[in-house]
């Protein structure tokens, strides 16, 4: 079969079982666009700014466990793709980024609309290449693919200048079944001589805490997680990144730790004396203070990245390895050992643990007359029997998202954890509405995040992608609001913006509808409505309290054991380590 | 501590840049690096000199091992191995002078390789400490120019790092 280059790549796409395409036209991929006009096996998803394209296809990848898949021109168009591939870079997230790129005779030139896509991209991808030659367009594809999905995932960038996808420049073409790169083979196994070191450290813990993250989730190990923690009884706690993994309803669930995770959480890492670190890194939101990480505990680290093992804090027992395939492999070894975990010490664990939770850390104000972000969040959990798939954007809403909707199954919490991407919330929703289209989808947003990708909306109706966004509209940009309350003597510098617009008629604008809710009794009828209006976008602007801030929380360079509570009124509680 | 870092890399356009990159971007110096294909010309041999405590040395193996390109790699400092530099001198010379440091060459073992009236060549190689020694023993204000290679080495005994 002969083919042009622009052929090629849709047939790639293809091979590939690629469904989206979220890209947005320009000169150096007309060729790319006229192949995708003659076919409908790849549905391309006209987004209205280039970085909605890889926000959009992250959080597809984010929600199915497929990789994302983006198409963009040369220059402005790669320059506006690059936030979303350094977004889904630190997430881990799967991800193929097709980028034209000005003719190759006049690469170097400063041409119309060039810029070195391969450069700028280079620090934030897993790999890049800048296809040269027409033939070899499919192997390059089948690499990026394949480096993109396996060991830890990430974005991958392939830039294609306009000659080589010339209609009437034709080859033979056949896509490679397998792909071999000498240079990357990713671990699988754990090391048998590890697992049984990390088996005898937990079993004879007498404090132990799960620290579970995103790669349980990349790794769809689950239900590995579920068994082992329940088999042992230990308390678990997960990242932003791996809310989810672990059912948040569950009794041995102690609730997200880190700058604004549950005082029962962090407080529990901070006298642990056995740490199993699964598919973590150890990010600064999570340490806290890195001299006061931890001080008791001896660290068992899982991952399936080398360099991600003693990076900020150095551990005692690694295993590189998959998450999944490491889970399994400690399973059978635990079942196998003689000993079992000490039920006495484990009560004794809990009963300091159930102490701890009667902080009730996360409680906030129920009688105010102002709505409370919260209290949305509480009753959008409600409405949605926690099934939604919940997007977010970055700031205060995020956190709130995060304490308050109890996320059961992986994949359903979307968020842009690592860059803290504001503009992310909108169009990761209509990626995974696309990916999902009988599942709910809400995207969290406050005002500011919110207009930093507000074009989408454009999007999500030609696509009738019905989401509900949520906008918890406090006119502050409220985690800057929050730092300078507590850092900087409540100087609100440039934290708030002068004119914001009407939501609700912005909404309608759109060919969406717009509901504001400015009573807390009102919250519920308004996602009721909503949730109701099963084939509309729904846009609530929720007047909160401007006032409201994220507790519990570390603040930067402090210890998990310095945590600052809300100072609620007869809170029963050992304040001594607040 | 001072270290060897040998690097077996893909011979493309943009590998070097993804090396250098990586050492800007996460704050790690280099102090060398040399860089030239080798009899395998799809493979290029790096020898870069970096300084760093323990824990810095090992992210940057593990970060330089996550780069696609990078097929193989070792520590030179942790395994006994040979290591050359080779410099070239240019120096000013006047009929005074140019006894006094063809003697200074010979002792450390240089080649004269260039002479007009007025000055030397002098090629070198060997140590990096050797070569800063030769430096030292030269006036000062007859050196014109030096280019330095970097270090290239590679480990003692059969053992290589090939693939």
């Amino acid at each position: 079969m002969e083919l042009s280059g622009g052929q090629i790549v849709v047939q790639c796409l293809k091979e590939e079982g690629v469904e989206f395409l979220f890209g947005y036209p320009g000169g150096a991929v007309l060729h790319l666009y006229d192949a995708i006009f003659h076919q409908d096996d790849v549905k391309h998803i006209l987004v209205r700014h280039e970085q909605a394209a890889t926000h959009a296809a992250d959080a597809y990848a984010r929600a199915t466990g497929k990789p994302g898949v983006v198409l963009v021109t040369s220059g402005p168009g790669a320059t506006n793709a690059v936030t979303g591939i350094a977004t889904a870079y630190m997430d881990s997230i799967p991800m193929v980024v097709i980028s034209g790129q000005v003719p190759t005779a006049v690469i170097g030139s400063d041409a119309f609309q060039e810029v070195d896509m391969v450069g700028i991209t280079r620090p934030c991808v897993k790999h890049n290449f800048l296809v040269k030659d027409v033939k070899d367009i499919a192997e390059t594809m089948k690499k990026a693919f394949y480096v993109a999905t396996t060991g830890r995932p990430g974005p991958v960038v392939v830039d294609i200048p306009k000659d080589i996808t010339d209609p009437n420049i034709k080859v033979p073409y056949k896509y490679p079944k397998k792909v071999k790169i000498r240079s990357y083979s990713p671990a699988t196994k754990g090391h048998p001589g590890q697992i049984k070191k990390a088996v005898d450290l937990l079993l004879n813990a007498h404090r132990p805490m799960i620290y579970s993250g995103g790669g349980v989730v990349l790794g769809e190990a689950s239900a590995e997680l579920i068994e082992m923690t329940r088999l042992l009884n230990f308390p678990i706690t997960n990242t932003l990144m791996g809310l989810g993994a672990y059912p948040a309803t569950d009794k041995q669930f102690v609730g997200m730790l880190g700058m604004h995770g549950t005082y029962e959480a962090n407080l529990a890492m901070h006298e642990s004396d056995i740490i199993l670190a699964i598919g973590v890194r150890f990010d600064d939101r999570v340490t806290g203070k890195l001299a006061e990480f931890c001080p008791h505990a001896k660290i068992i680290h899982i991952d399936i990245d080398p360099a991600s093992i003693s990076k900020t804090v150095k551990v005692d027992i690694p295993i590189v390895g998959e998450v999944k395939l490491v889970l399994n492999q400690m399973l059978e070894a635990i079942k196998e050992h003689k000993k079992k975990p000490s039920k006495k010490l484990l009560a004794a664990w809990w009963d300091q643990i159930n102490q701890w939770r009667e902080a009730h850390c996360l409680e906030f104000d129920r009688t105010s007359s102002e709505i409370k972000p919260q209290a949305v969040v509480e009753e959008l959990y409600k409405i949605t029997k926690g099934e939604a798939y919940i997007t977010s954007d970055v700031g205060q809403h995020q956190m709130f998202a995060a304490q308050f909707y109890h996320f059961d199954k992986p994949r359903r919490w979307i968020n842009s954890g690592g860059l803290g991407t504001m503009g992310f919330g909108l169009p990761a929703a209509i990626g995974v509405k696309l990916a999902h289209p009988e599942a709910e989808v809400a995207c969290i947003t406050g005002e500011a995040s919110i207009q930093m990708c507000i074009q989408e909306l454009a999007t999500a109706l030609q696509y009738k992608t019905p989401v509900k966004i949520i906008n918890l509209n406090n006119r502050y940009m409220g985690m800057v609001r929050q730092w300078q309350e507590f850092n900087y003597e409540s100087r609100y510098s440039q934290s708030y913006m002068d004119t914001i617009p009407d939501f609700v008629a912005l909404a309608e604008a759109y060919g969406h509808v717009g509901i504001r809710v400015e009573k807390p009794e009102d919250v519920r009828p308004a996602l009721e409505k909503a949730f109701a209006l099963k084939d509309r976008t729904v846009f609530i602007d929720f007047i909160t309290d401007r006032t409201e801030n994220v507790y519990p929380m570390i603040e930067a360079g402090k210890g998990h054991q310095e945590m600052t509570l809300r100072l609620a009124p007869g809170t029963p509680v050992d304040r001594e380590l607040a | 501590m001072r270290h060897i870092i040998s690097i077996l890399i893909e011979n493309e356009a943009g590998a070097l840049s993804r090396v250098a990159g990586l050492f800007s971007a996460r704050g790690y110096n280099i102090e060398s690096l040399t860089v030239a294909p080798t009899e395998d010309p799809t493979l290029s041999r790096m020898t870069l000199v970096t300084r760093g405590n323990e824990e810095v040395i090992e992210q940057i193996t593990k970060q330089l091992n996550k780069l696609i390109d990078i097929v193989k790699l070792i520590d030179l400092a942790e395994t006994s191995h040979v290591e050359r530099e080779l410099m070239l001198v240019k120096v000013k010379t006047s009929s005074e002078t140019r006894d006094e440091i063809k003697r200074l060459s010979d002792i450390f073992r240089g080649k004269i390789i260039d002479v007009t009236n007025n000055s030397y060549v002098i090629e070198m190689t060997g140590a990096s400490d050797k070569l800063d020694a030769f430096v030292n023993a030269l006036d000062e204000s007859s050196i014109i120019e030096t280019v330095r290679s970097g270090p290239t080495s590679m480990s003692r005994g059969e053992n290589g790092l090939h693939l």
